[in-house]
């Protein structure tokens, strides 16, 4: 074969979306390894004199600051006592032994260096991954986190996106700003839209930290997962910080009433060049026994950016799952990335989520992208406006809750528009650039901020600049939906910023609750201990999560209510004596209880053709209902049997049809047309032309029939209720009666 | 009645009565009307944020109770402040006798868990070249 031969096939594969990214073998000494790296470290803890002098075969002269810091502040040698005595296989039973409660496991986790959780949590396989991590989640039910930004940075529509996020159950909402000047006013679009959606959910606008304390400090935003931390010394420096500069910026911003969630995740440090040959998950290892050292209540793991990094490498995406389950063993909330696209392939991408989806996560998503992908300012929107019917659909499947709520089109206009006009209101109370009625309809219309005029940005950034000068706080917010008619914001904003006296929210996963109770792991707390116990998506939560938008009620379908029926009954069938005749054999629902077939064709037109086609093709048509059956095989047979010249056309209500004759097994026939759906009145007029010639005796070419493979996903649900429709018209003992077609006055 | 650190959480809801504003008023004091109330009242105290670390520390929570108990001690500081102490402890920009000084302000404004922690630094930083040069 010549060597420029290719296959259609290979050629065919290579279009796919999948094939646009690269997947690479194993390169550890770059860090381009999973997990269980060649240069991984043996896990140890030598401790001398209550002192520890080895941390994961290094001595303390060769420790780095990260070293140090977990040494000093992250390790229990009381626990690490204990854990010793226990071998690794040990510990990874436990994490799996529905008897062995969390926080035990917690407990002993406070005991293990950094290579040894890596060690331990390797060893679990992609499912005792997720047994593991449902067991060890900190707080009890999951909760999910949107992103809303959009790259006009229109005030309308952060609003109004932050409020149907909120709607749909969303308990974080963060955004961003492509422009820092922005930073206030778009903190002020999503607090006021959110708590327009559903009071208590906590915001937070990813700015750099001197911005972000003044936001936090004025009661515009309330929590914050800016705070990256990374597994190797050099690159921890390069990020301009040091173990000790983090932790202390974690106090910083809980001194100011925000709740605080580091960043970590696989494959950093080999983007940056700096991983020192290490595996991934050992990394992140060291990441989550620092972010735990520094006082972080929770993380933001599982690769998050670098995602399609760690996906390049062999058993990555069990990597990322692995992260998340040892975030949540150390005792950290846990935001599960599912933010920035892991893959162009949709079947992938979501292979990868079900990982985080089915044991379900403090936040499933660090990040849904609650509007269209091209307004995500986070680089974000693995998963987005659009895939919102599947998230809901695939949560309904599994009955399963991964944090979205179903919200109808009326209600989410509603919300929307709320929104819209409260940030107006604001805006207006404090003199900043008008929002138009036009921004107002559009904000709550629209698909993303390309459907929206300009704003006037050199306005805007003056406005943003006055709420840091003039120090305009939440409570400001507050006064001013309260004066202009938005009581209801009013209060809900006024509660958060009361809600940061008690601080409640500072504690490990804590949500609020919309009528204001601070639900999270210490009140809270995750205890599944096995079948019937923790989180489960039942009761009125279930009810709620299937009953979504564009589910129907199955007995609407199929019904032929005030449609005057196609066919009158005569009287009992009779075998027929002439040699050319056909009997066109109906279902025990045709013409009545049933008036269409699937496709939407009458049953009138359906019959009107079959005959035309037996007249055709030279034989003479007979209509008989079969009442025994409403098999297709059996009506085609039993017509057979009537027929003159033993040749009868079967045909079921919902357009099934078969050519069967009298001396073959009901469950044999000359032609079948199984795919109802595709068949046209052309169709039936050739299967009636084809009868015909089968009971003359020509040669008949088979009636051409069309193959589609989808039918089955689209229609089994009407075949189902079609088919029941016409099942409960049978009556096994009533014979086989004569039709004639209803206002017809001659049979047939 | 006494803090019982595993029952009493959440605050605002189970032990309004030990939670005050900086001004000292109380939960039920707080309301959107009140003209008695400014931005500065609505946020946590030092007493709070102590309590919360009470709370973290009888749930096993140690490090998250230490960072809570050093939020205390770093809510009276201005936001200046605090900026220019992160600045100082991050990679090569204070000598160690600059990150002692801050230790020893910060034992003075009687944050001594911050003043330990800073001190923490000192040594690490040495050996790691991460002080100023």
């Amino acid at each position: 074969m010549p060597s420029e031969e290719r296959s259609a096939r290979f050629v065919s594969r290579e279009q796919r979306e999948l094939r646009r990214e690269l997947l690479i073998e194993p390169l550890a000494e770059l860090g381009l390894v999973a997990m269980d790296g060649p240069a991984d470290p043996q896990p140890s803890l030598v401790v001398e004199k209550g002192r520890v002098i080895e941390l994961d075969g290094r001595r303390e002269d060769e420790w780095d600051a990260l070293d140090h810091f977990v040494v000093r502040y992250g390790l229990d040698l009381d626990v690490a006592r204990e854990a010793a005595a226990l071998d690794d296989a040990e510990i990874a039973r436990r994490l799996v032994d529905v008897d062995v409660p969390r926080a035990e496991l917690v407990r002993l986790s406070r005991g293990l260096t950094p290579a040894r959780l890596a060690r331990v949590i390797s060893m679990l396989d992609p499912v005792e991954l997720m047994f593991a991590l449902k067991k060890l989640r900190a707080r009890r039910a999951p909760a999910n986190q949107a992103h809303v930004t959009n790259l006009k940075e229109n005030p309308a529509l952060l609003a109004a996106d932050a409020a149907e996020a909120a709607a749909r159950g969303f308990a974080e909402v963060e955004t961003t700003v492509g422009v820092s000047r922005y930073a206030p006013l778009n903190a002020i679009a999503i607090l006021v839209g959110s708590q327009t959606g559903r009071p208590g959910v906590l915001t937070q606008c990813a700015v750099e930290e001197r911005l972000n304390l003044r936001l936090a400090i004025q009661g515009l935003v309330t929590y914050a997962e800016t705070l990256s931390v990374y597994g190797t010394e050099p690159v921890f420096v390069d990020g301009d910080d040091t173990p000790w500069s983090k932790a202390f910026l974690a106090s910083a911003y809980a001194s100011r009433g925000i709740k605080v969630r580091f960043t970590s995740g696989g494959g950093s440090e080999a983007l940056m060049g700096e991983s020192q040959g290490k595996s991934m998950l050992y990394l992140e290892a060291r990441c989550l026994s620092l972010v735990r050292a520094a006082g972080s209540q929770g993380v933001q793991n599982g690769s998050i950016s670098c995602v399609a990094l760690v996906l390049a490498v062999p058993g990555g995406t069990r990597e990322v799952l692995a992260e998340n389950v040892l975030a949540a063993w150390l005792g950290l909330e846990v935001a599960s990335g599912n933010d920035a696209i892991a893959s162009h392939s949709a079947i992938r991408k979501t292979a990868k989520l079900m990982g985080q989806f089915l044991p379900g996560t403090d936040f499933v998503t660090s990040g849904y992208s609650s509007m269209p992908r091209y307004d995500n300012m986070f680089g974000g929107g693995n998963y987005d406006a659009d895939d919102l019917d599947e998230w809901l659909t695939i949560q309904r499947d599994w009955q399963v809750d991964a944090g979205i709520e179903p919200v109808g089109e009326e209600d989410a206009l509603a919300v929307r528009e709320r929104a819209a006009r409260a940030v107006q209101a604001v805006f207006d109370a404090f003199g900043f650039p008008p929002i138009t009625e036009n921004e107002v309809r559009l904000a709550t219309t629209c698909l993303d901020s390309r459907d929206l005029p300009d704003r006037d940005r050199a306005a805007d950034v003056l406005a943003g600049d006055r709420v840091l000068a003039e120090r305009i706080s939440g409570l400001d917010v507050a006064r001013a939906l309260e004066e202009r008619g938005f009581p209801e914001t009013a209060a809900a904003i006024f509660e958060m910023q009361r809600q940061r006296v008690a601080a409640d929210y500072l504690q490990t996963s804590a949500i609020i609750a919309p009528d204001g109770t601070v639900v999270s792991a210490v009140n809270d707390e995750n205890r599944y201990s096995g079948p019937g116990t923790g989180y489960r998506l039942e009761g009125e939560r279930w009810q709620r999560l299937q009953q979504l938008p564009h589910s129907i009620d199955a007995r609407v379908l199929g019904g032929a209510e005030g449609i005057q029926n196609a066919v009158e009954e005569l009287h009992v069938a009779s075998v027929g004596d002439r040699s050319d005749e056909v009997v066109i054999a109906v279902g025990p629902a045709f013409g009545g209880a049933l008036a269409e077939t699937i496709n939407g064709l009458s049953h009138r037109d359906v019959l009107a053709e079959l005959v035309a086609g037996v007249r055709e093709g030279g034989a003479e048509p007979r209509l008989v209902k079969i009442r025994r059956s409403s098999d297709v095989a059996f009506i085609g047979h039993d017509g057979a049997r009537l027929s003159g010249s033993r040749i009868a056309v079967g045909l079921q209500s919902k357009g099934t049809t078969l050519i069967h004759r009298a001396d073959l097994e009901p469950l044999d026939c000359l032609e079948l047309f199984g795919m109802a759906p595709s068949l046209t009145l052309q169709s039936y007029r050739q299967i009636g032309r084809n009868a015909a010639g089968y009971a003359l005796g020509h040669p008949v070419a088979p009636v051409p029939t069309v193959l589609d493979n989808y039918a089955r996903a689209k229609l089994i649900v009407r075949t189902t209720l079609l088919h029941a429709r016409e099942t409960a018209e049978i009556d096994r003992l009533a014979p086989p009666v004569e039709l004639r077609l209803a206002g017809v006055p001659t049979a047939v | 009645m006494g803090f019982d650190p595993t029952g009493d959480y959440p605050l605002g809801a189970r032990r309004p009565d030990l939670v005050r504003t900086p001004g000292g008023l109380q939960l039920r004091e707080l309301a959107l009307d009140s003209a008695r109330i400014d931005a500065a009242e609505l946020r946590a105290t030092p007493e709070t944020l102590r309590l919360q670390a009470e709370v973290a520390r009888a749930a096993g929570r140690v490090q998250l109770a230490d960072n809570l108990l050093r939020a205390a001690e770093l809510a009276p500081l201005p936001d200046e402040t605090i900026l220019e102490i992160y600045t100082a402890l991050r990679p090569r920009r204070s000598t160690a006798a600059e990150l002692e000084a801050w230790a020893d302000q910060l034992e003075r404004w009687n944050a001594p868990a911050t003043a330990a922690f800073v001190r923490g630094a000192v040594g690490v930083y040495a050996e790691r070249g991460l002080l100023a040069v």
